[in-house]
């Protein structure tokens, strides 16, 4: 029941916050994410020990319940979802937006969907919170996002529902070939699916496949992605980039490797390698870019495929690492965003070529940069670095015969990584000071903001135990 | 069986109000009244009737079955629905109210009729008891060219379609010798001929004129366009569906046996139902037409559950289809009524002028465009669910899903114009407080269906 909370909360505050007029709904706002992360964090001690589950039936004549399972790996993101909320609202706190009510309603209503989508254990209710997380995204972006708004949105969108469909296709093929009460259940879907010859299971991989490979996203599909990035409102885009593309991820580990397992050995050399022109594709435009904002946009493309890399390499190091990283890489695009915003907030551009000096005149804000920049690199000591030492661990350790190659290619990704972030740290940080729009250094709010992140950054980086306990043991359920 | 009596005298009755009383509003009452009561005759009569139960009358000519009861009950909720939504509207169309709503009593009998019809005789009188009111609606706005073109071509081509179906049902009558369901269903695979295959197929041509599949969809746009909007929103949902309930039940019944003979040509009209509907709503600049192509386009997928063989799935998915497809269409054709524009030009700037009409509009669109947590997900995923259960439909499905991306493209134009494009949406008529209720209703009702459909399925 306390499961059923987690979802709740933020969806029934989201709902209330429409019909709250004023600037009062932030607080309501940051009311409802604090209750939702004491919930989550209740649930994570829980789920440390042993996983446990809460369900009901839905609609009984489908077989579908309103099932929800919270082990290591779900209640992380939960945890994750549930941090990075809050974090936004403070540090926008000092900001207005136009119309907040609908703003933070549909924050708080696509924070419902994410949730729901790291605990649904029933398809079609993972299928519902997938698209329920999506909605509101594809209001926030059109309603308060950049100049080129609505064309960016809506090719975010039609790309993204293309996929879901297709994933629904599968879904409903899957449940199809299932008997017994309870066909979408994530033990009958499965037992089903496992049990199918490769031919099959090739096709429903790539149906179910095309829509996680989307949100990812993974590079043929990533097109949406550096736009829809640089086009939205801040606190959008790090829900975006910090938990959307989780979703994918979380997905190909949950609903995709456990249930066929065939066809992602036959296609998993494939994805990989789509993965790694996406990691040295991204890094070397990243390279070129001078607007801030899409440098990390592909900054993050090249995470991500190194995330998916590292998990279609199919090793047990490399899938822990991945759960590892999908919450470091969270917490640290979080913090890079934070302090990007607050560059355009102060110097009015993002434009690399004309922004310097930063250390001069705002130190704190220049701290936080070259932390968070480090983090990102995956310098020992950040979060990043045990996450990232655990996916090339796996790529090295991976089935594939070309494993090597793919792990000296990846390689290539940290070095280009560096390069461009630090790039970054030196033109904005460093050099002729810019002049300032407003002249302030980190105020009282983004200080707190900031430092709940860089706190988990460092601390993670030392002591990662708690994390790498936490979803231990979660990788042999998935690829017994 | 009390519906169809029911129907009929409030029909007859209402068209001698109009030589009594000339209040147009307290026509307008009445009849929602009558179809208050006739929602509850139905009621009555499908919690008399056991679940699975089916009864027969006339000398078997008609099987009134539970189901086909809860299909009934179903269309007359969404009728009453509509007429609460948009009496004023009709009220505004002519001087012969009481006509219009006469008319629209006996379209209900000839909905009754189709979905308990056990002999061809009988498809053949629900056909023509449904469509000939829907000519002569078409038609009410006698003021208007485009009104009087649209009813002159749909009764044209409603006429040679009625002359396709009689040939059809004489063909079948020479292979069989029979006109009865249950005599058709003595076709068999290896002794069909080619008289009953042509009698098949001539049937299909003529219900799928009557469901507007393409490419028997030519009267659809302008019919739908030229006849007044309250009577389209009407024509297009409860009308359709039951000329789907109707196609449903003679091929999966009766020539389940031979499906192999008339399944390819569905599915391939199926497909081209699917690609013209969405491809052409995708280029309209009127609202209305894009409707009426979206509605060619819902076409598409309500034809799954014809195709299906899969009969626990295909009728769940077709009732389901076949209540969210009105409510949210009907929904959808309140608000366009409302504005004085019909071109999505017309929709700029609705949600800072009148924010719950854009509320409620943005509910149906995601309802029809089929997005979960609406009842437009649940229909189109119960039939989409009866096909794949098929199994040798998979490539049929992914295309139609492809084509439902399509079609989020003609239905989130309006949304976008709605919400992020600047502009004065003028409206027709002030909306009323009444109005907004039964609209919040209307919405309710769509996202009821969309988060627990079983409960519009009570008994099946």
């Amino acid at each position: 029941m306390m499961l059923t909370l987690i979802i709740l909360i933020p969806l029934l505050a989201g709902a209330l916050a429409f019909s709250v007029k004023g600037e009062g709904v932030k607080g309501l706002a940051l009311v409802s994410s604090l209750i939702t992360l004491g919930v989550s964090c209740w649930a994570s001690c829980n789920a440390y020990t042993e996983p446990f589950s809460f369900s009901v039936p839905w609609i009984p004549s489908l077989g579908t319940h309103f099932a929800l399972l919270a082990d290591g790996m779900s209640t992380m993101l939960c945890l994750l979802t549930a941090i990075v909320l809050p974090v936004v609202i403070i540090t926008n706190w000092n900001k207005t937006v136009d119309k907040p009510w609908a703003f933070y309603g549909f924050m708080l209503l696509s924070q419902a969907g994410l949730l729901g989508v790291f605990l649904a254990s029933d398809a079609l209710l993972f299928y519902f919170f997938w698209e329920l997380a999506l909605i509101p995204v594809y209001f926030l972006c059109s309603r308060w996002g950049g100049e080129r708004r609505i064309p960016v949105t809506f090719k975010f969108f039609v790309y993204t529902f293309v996929g879901s469909l297709m994933m629904l296709a599968g879904i409903i093929y899957l449940a199809s070939q299932t008997s017994g009460p309870d066909a979408y259940s994530w033990n009958s879907i499965v037992k089903a699916g496992s049990a199918l010859p490769l031919q099959t299971q090739q096709v429903v991989f790539w149906l179910i496949f095309i829509a996680f490979a989307i949100k990812m996203p993974i590079f043929p599909f990533h097109t949406w992605q550096p736009d829809t990035y640089e086009q939205s409102p801040t606190p959008v885009t790090i829900v975006l980039s910090a938990l959307m593309v989780k979703m994918g991820l979380y997905a190909v580990l949950r609903w995709l490797f456990p249930v066929l397992p065939q066809g992602v050995a036959y296609w998993s050399d494939t994805v990989v390698i789509l993965s790694i022109i996406g990691i040295v594709y991204a890094s070397f435009l990243a390279i070129v870019q001078t607007d801030i904002k899409r440098l990390v946009a592909y900054s993050s493309i090249a995470h991500m495929g190194l995330m998916s890399a590292a998990a279609f390499s199919s090793s047990n190091v490399g899938m822990h690492g991945i759960m590892v990283q999908m919450f470091n890489h969270g917490i640290n695009i979080t913090g890079m965003w934070l302090v990007v915003s607050m560059i355009e907030n102060r110097w009015g551009t993002r434009d690399m070529t004309k922004l310097g000096g930063m250390a001069n005149v705002a130190p704190k804000m220049a701290i936080a940069l070259v932390i968070i920049s480090l983090a990102n690199i995956a310098l020992p000591l950040t979060n990043g670095f045990v996450g990232e030492f655990m996916l090339f661990n796996g790529l090295f350790s991976g089935a594939s015969p070309y494993h090597i190659t793919f792990m000296v290619i990846a390689g290539l990704g940290v070095i280009l990584g560096a390069i461009y972030t630090l790039n970054m740290v030196q033109k904005t940080a460093y050099g002729e000071t810019a002049e300032m729009v407003i002249a302030k250094d980190i105020t009282a709010n983004e200080y707190v903001g900031l430092f709940i992140i860089i706190g988990i950054i460092l601390l993670l980086g030392v002591y990662p135990k708690p994390l790498l306990d936490m979803t231990a043991g979660i990788a042999k359920i998935l690829v017994p | 069986m009390k519906a169809i009596i029911a129907a009929t005298i409030f029909g007859i009755l209402l068209m001698f109000v109009s030589l009594m009383m000339k209040d147009k509003k307290a026509i307008a009452s009445l009849a929602v009244v009558a179809l208050f009561v006739l929602f509850g005759v139905n009621l009555w009569d499908l919690i008399q009737s056991p679940a699975g139960s089916s009864q027969t009358y006339f000398n078997n000519m008609l099987n009134v079955s539970y189901y086909g009861q809860l299909f009934n009950t179903l269309m007359t909720g969404c009728t009453l629905l509509y007429a609460l939504l948009v009496s004023k509207e009709i009220q505004k169309v002519g001087a012969h109210v009481a006509e219009y709503f006469a008319l629209i009593f006996f379209i209900l009998v000839g909905v009754y009729l189709l979905s308990s019809y056990n002999n061809l005789l009988m498809l053949f009188l629900g056909i023509e008891i449904m469509s000939i009111p829907q000519y002569i609606l078409a038609g009410s706005d006698k003021r208007n060219l485009k009104s009087s073109e649209a009813s002159l071509k749909y009764f044209l081509m409603g006429a040679f379609s009625t002359g396709i179906l009689l040939m059809g049902i004489t063909l079948l009558y020479g292979a069989t010798g029979s006109f009865s369901l249950a005599g058709l269903s003595f076709l068999q695979a290896n002794t069909i001929n080619a008289m009953a295959v042509a009698g098949i197929l001539f049937i299909m041509m003529a219900l799928g004129f009557k469901v507007s599949a393409a490419p028997m969809h030519m009267w659809t746009p302008d019919v739908y366009d030229g006849a007044p909007t309250p009577f389209t929103a009407y024509m297009a949902t409860v009308v359709k569906a039951a000329a789907f309930i109707a196609f449903m039940q003679l091929f999966r019944f009766s020539f389940g046996n031979v499906s192999n003979t008339w399944m390819m040509v569905l599915a391939v009209i199926t497909a081209i139902t699917l690609f013209v509907g969405n491809i052409t709503a995708v280029f309209q600049q009127s609202v209305k037409r894009m409707l009426a192509y979206s509605s060619i386009a819902q076409a598409g997928f309500m034809l799954f559950a014809v195709l299906a063989s899969n009969t626990a799935a295909a009728n769940h998915g077709m009732l389901i289809y076949a209540v969210a497809y009105s409510v949210g269409t009907i929904g959808i054709f309140t608000v366009l009524m409302k504005l004085k524009d019909y071109t999505y030009d017309g929709f700029n700037g609705l949600a800072q002028k009148e924010p719950l009409l854009a509320f409620v509009a943005t509910i149906f669109l995601l309802s029809l465009a089929g997005i979960p947590l609406t009842g437009g997900f649940m229909a189109k995923y119960y039939v989409v669910m009866a096909a794949v259960q098929q199994g040798n439909l998979m490539w049929l499905v992914i295309f139609a899903l492809l084509m439902a991306a399509v079609s989020v493209y003609y239905y989130f134009r309006v949304i976008i114009a709605m919400y992020f494009k600047q502009g004065d949406a003028e409206l027709s008529s002030e909306v009323t407080g009444g109005d907004k209720f039964m609209l919040i209703l209307t919405c309710l009702l769509v996202i009821l269906l969309g988060v627990a459909p079983q409960l519009f399925l009570a008994g099946i």
